[in-house]
């Protein structure tokens, strides 16, 4: 192609070739606006300076949390032995001894205070160091001269631990008295303890290891596995287990712990734990009860989301429903109704949902009634505004032949108008209770109730990030659902105007409405 | 049923007769589905209602004296202190108290300059609206082409990103900006982020569904002379699509605007955050001045959207298929 061709052709299709500039440079102006909006933006929040601050190793600890959980073994030093403590609350039950942390006992001799405790004397529990303050002071002179009748301290010989050691897949802790050995992998490093005092490693330290000060506590990484804290008092490790801990029955249970057959023998046919009820009723009281994961409430609270939203939804449409037919010009000559209808569904629809639903969690109290309420006022403007405007829409033929055999008013709408607008009414009602299952979580969280609240509450003590991701799979199933029965319904009821396939809305419908 | 009584009157061929027996079986169950749906949907709500009202922190008819006296409280103490709180004037009633101390929340531009509080807050909430729906549509954007199956040939990359479309869109807003706001801390990030990922996956859908719904007679000029993928997708199908994505992109913003509002109410700043204080705490004032200025705001972004949308695509802004 010639250069001639070329002009010929730029000289045929002006409008291709020679277009405004403000076309041409639309779209770059465009691009060029987003872009200073951007800078903008970022300058208005000071983003930048919260994404620097903000704590990323938080970030992935915190989604690790919600498909593993941790358990935290504390080792603490004592003169010439260690004991190994777990949280009050651990997820292996009251008197845990799980295999990824071995023990080697020796009998040794210590002194403890004779007379005032002498439970704690003779109990070498885990717990000394934490119950009996008086125990490590026998050497301070401070206890000495304490008020309390100064007891001579006295020698015991007994069964302790003097070594363990904590797995942590190819890594391991093996701590004695004044000796950690930290290894992970190939690489080891051994840390001298002196008690109270520091922590010094022998060798330099891998980039897994971090030491902020000389002496100072060590931080150990075995990344998802879990980390650890070698300190000059104890050693804490924090190991990580993939999975939801105590899912079905937590450590009060007497089905804790056991296996799926077991379980399901004592359940079917085993003796009663409890002699007031069946065992099947236990484990069913005991699932619903369970503390750590509260399922019986979590699915309560969930139950009141669905209901809000259905019952928002319904009510809404009940409502709506007459007040389009007022609404409607072409159904109330009346320009005065047309008008004022019209401008109440706006008012409706545009106090924000959140402001009702903090009136009504002020009128109500927090619960579903609030929720309700909230996407009742709401919807019933949206609704009646769509409906109103379906109804503007019909198709007037139907109604003038139903008008033409002498029908009286009433008649004429059921039979002229309701059926072209029913499935349209009924079609758009589903999409808002589609919708609205998931609006009702938001609000909930503003104190209407539901599964927002609790969902919000379990978020904002940061430690229950299963929990979160159980409630939001419950939601997200939920709502899977929902949207399925609810688009099942629409394709049966709008037939063949949607165009059926991989759930394409009806073409009469504002896609405004997909959330 | 008058009506089928008139039409029976004239006899009927044994056809005729059948095909009238065939319809009144038809129009029988018809309306015993009918019935039993509308029994059912009834059942439904009345065990719903009774469910709301059991598990409620205040049962329905103890607390519906009581409800309307909330608005009667929202009574002001006189009825220009709401504008006094609304422009940051100081008030007559001032007692160093939180509810009168109107001019505390000034934004100074300049020394004499300023914002009142609740224009900035609103402002802020705006922008995290308006922002997070240019994000979320940017990368709605680059997606919708993966996920259209006009364009797509891979059914695998197809798949992948309506599901992955899905999953952002059904994940609860608010649990995004509930972990976003464990890692920043309260402020108006964490209401970005979560409204934007949101909006990735319901514009994303809207998108590629109008992608799916273009013309393909420029993309296959464009195929003929040899034009790569994105030069296909840039020349042949975005300016056609352009004016539909943009009137979404408005509709979005108009929904993205309230749903930041309620993100701003459970700590995530704006004027949904002012709004809930102002209610829990009772000032009457303030709480009146927040409720027209958001309402006024939202009417306002409503009726600019739908100026900007008509003048964009007319009236026939979301015909769903072509020649329709």
């Amino acid at each position: 192609m010639n250069a001639d061709a070329i002009n010929d052709i730029a000289a045929r299709h002006p409008d291709a070739f020679r277009r405004s500039l403000w076309k041409r440079y639309a779209a770059p102006i465009g691009i060029l606006l987003c872009i200073l909006y951007t800078f903008y933006c970022s300058w208005f929040f000071s983003i930048a300076i919260v994404l620097g601050k903000a704590n990323w190793n938080l970030a992935s600890a915190y989604l690790a949390d919600w498909v593993s959980y941790e358990i935290r073994p504390d080792i603490e030093f004592k003169d010439n032995y260690l004991t190994i403590d777990y949280s009050r609350f651990s997820k292996l039950g009251s008197n845990p001894n799980p295999d990824w942390v071995t023990k080697e006992m020796a009998v040794i001799e210590r002194r403890v205070e004779a007379a005032p405790a002498p439970a704690i004397a003779t109990n070498k529990s885990s717990q000394d160091s934490f119950m009996a303050p008086g125990a490590p002071t026998a050497e301070s002179p401070a206890a000495l001269s304490g008020q309390s009748v100064p007891a001579a301290p006295e020698t015991v010989r007994e069964n302790a631990v003097v070594a363990a050691a904590v797995a942590f897949g190819n890594g391991r802790i093996a701590i004695t008295p004044n000796l950690v050995t930290v290894t992970r992998g190939a690489e080891s490093v051994i840390f001298d303890i002196v008690k109270d005092n520091s922590v010094t490693p022998r060798t330099p330290l891998p980039d897994w290891i971090e030491q902020r000060k000389p002496g100072s506590t060590a931080y150990v990484s075995f990344g998802f596995l879990g980390r650890a804290e070698v300190q000059n008092d104890e050693v804490v490790a924090w190991r990580r287990f993939f999975g939801w801990a105590n899912f079905v029955f937590d450590t009060n249970s007497p089905f804790w712990g056991k296996p799926f057959g077991e379980v399901a023998s004592l359940i079917v046919s085993g003796a009663r734990i409890d002699p007031s009820r069946s065992n099947a009723a236990l484990a069913w009281d005991n699932v619903l009860n369970n503390a750590e994961w509260q399922h019986g409430d979590v699915w309560l609270k969930l139950l009141q989301t669905i209901v809000m939203a259905f019952v928002g939804t319904v009510l809404a449409s009940i409502v709506a429903f007459p007040l389009a037919f007022l609404a409607a010009r072409n159904i109330t000559p009346s320009r005065i109704a047309n008008q004022a209808t019209k401008r109440f569904f706006d008012f409706q629809r545009s106090v924000d949902m959140l402001i009702w639903a903090l009136f009504f969690t002020r009128g109500f109290g927090p619960g579903p009634l609030a929720g309700i309420s909230a996407i009742f006022f709401t919807d019933t403007g949206t609704l009646g505004k769509l409906y109103s405007e379906a109804l503007e829409n019909i198709d007037d033929k139907q109604r003038e032949g139903i008008r033409s055999v002498g029908a009286a008013p009433a008649i004429v709408q059921r039979y002229g108008v309701l059926p072209q607008v029913l499935p349209v009414f009924l079609s758009q009602s589903l999409y808002f209770w589609e919708s609205n299952t998931r609006s009702a979580t938001i609000i909930g969280a503003v104190g209407a109730g539901g599964i927002g609240l609790k969902l919000w509450e379990a978020m904002r003590t940061n430690t229950n990030w299963a929990n979160v991701f159980y409630m939001v799979l419950l939601i997200l199933l939920v709502v899977f659902i929902f949207d399925n029965i609810s688009s099942y319904l629409r394709r049966k009821l709008m037939g063949d105007v949607g165009n059926g396939s991989d759930e394409r809305p009806a073409r009469l419908l504002p896609p405004a409405q997909i959330a | 049923m008058s009506a089928t009584e008139v039409y029976r009157a004239p006899a009927l061929s044994p056809e005729g007769a059948a095909v009238e027996r065939h319809w009144r079986d038809l129009a029988a169950r018809r309306r015993l589905y009918t019935i039993g749906g509308l029994v059912f949907l009834f059942l439904a709500l009345s065990g719903s209602l009774w469910f709301a009202n059991e598990t409620n922190a205040g049962k329905f008819f103890d607390r519906l004296p009581y409800v309307a006296d909330f608005f009667t409280e929202l009574k002001p103490r006189d009825w220009f202190d709401p504008v006094r709180a609304l422009l940051d004037l100081s008030s007559p009633y001032d007692d160093g108290s939180l509810k009168f101390d109107y001019p505390e929340g000034r934004v100074y531009l300049t020394q004499s300059i300023y914002i009142p509080e609740y224009f900035y807050r609103m402002i802020e909430t705006l922008n995290i609206a308006l922002f997070s729906t240019l994000v979320g549509s940017t990368f709605g954007f680059l997606l919708c082409f993966l996920a259209a199956g006009n364009i797509t040939a891979s059914r695998w990359i197809r798949f992948a990103t309506r599901r992955f479309l899905e999953i952002v869109r059904a994940f609860p807003e608010i649990v995004i900006a509930g972990f976003f706001l464990a890692i920043f801390s309260l402020g108006p990030i964490p209401a970005i982020l979560a409204v934007s990922i949101h909006t990735v996956g319901a514009l994303g859908k809207m998108f590629f569904e109008v992608v799916e719904n273009a013309d393909m007679k420029p993309e296959e000029g464009l195929r003929a002379v040899g034009a790569n993928w994105v030069e296909r997708v840039w020349f042949g199908i975005v300016p056609q699509v352009l004016p539909n994505f943009m009137s979404y992109f408005l509709l979005r913003f108009e929904i993205n605007v309230r749903a930041s509002t309620i993100l701003g109410a459970v700590g995530a700043g704006g004027i949904g955050e002012s709004l809930r204080l102002s209610i829990g705490r009772g000032h009457e004032a303030k709480t009146i001045a927040i409720v027209f200025l958001l309402f006024c705001t939202i009417v306002a972004v409503d009726q600019f959207s739908a100026w900007l949308r008509h003048r964009l695509v007319g009236r026939q802004a979301f015909a769903y298929g072509r020649g329709e």
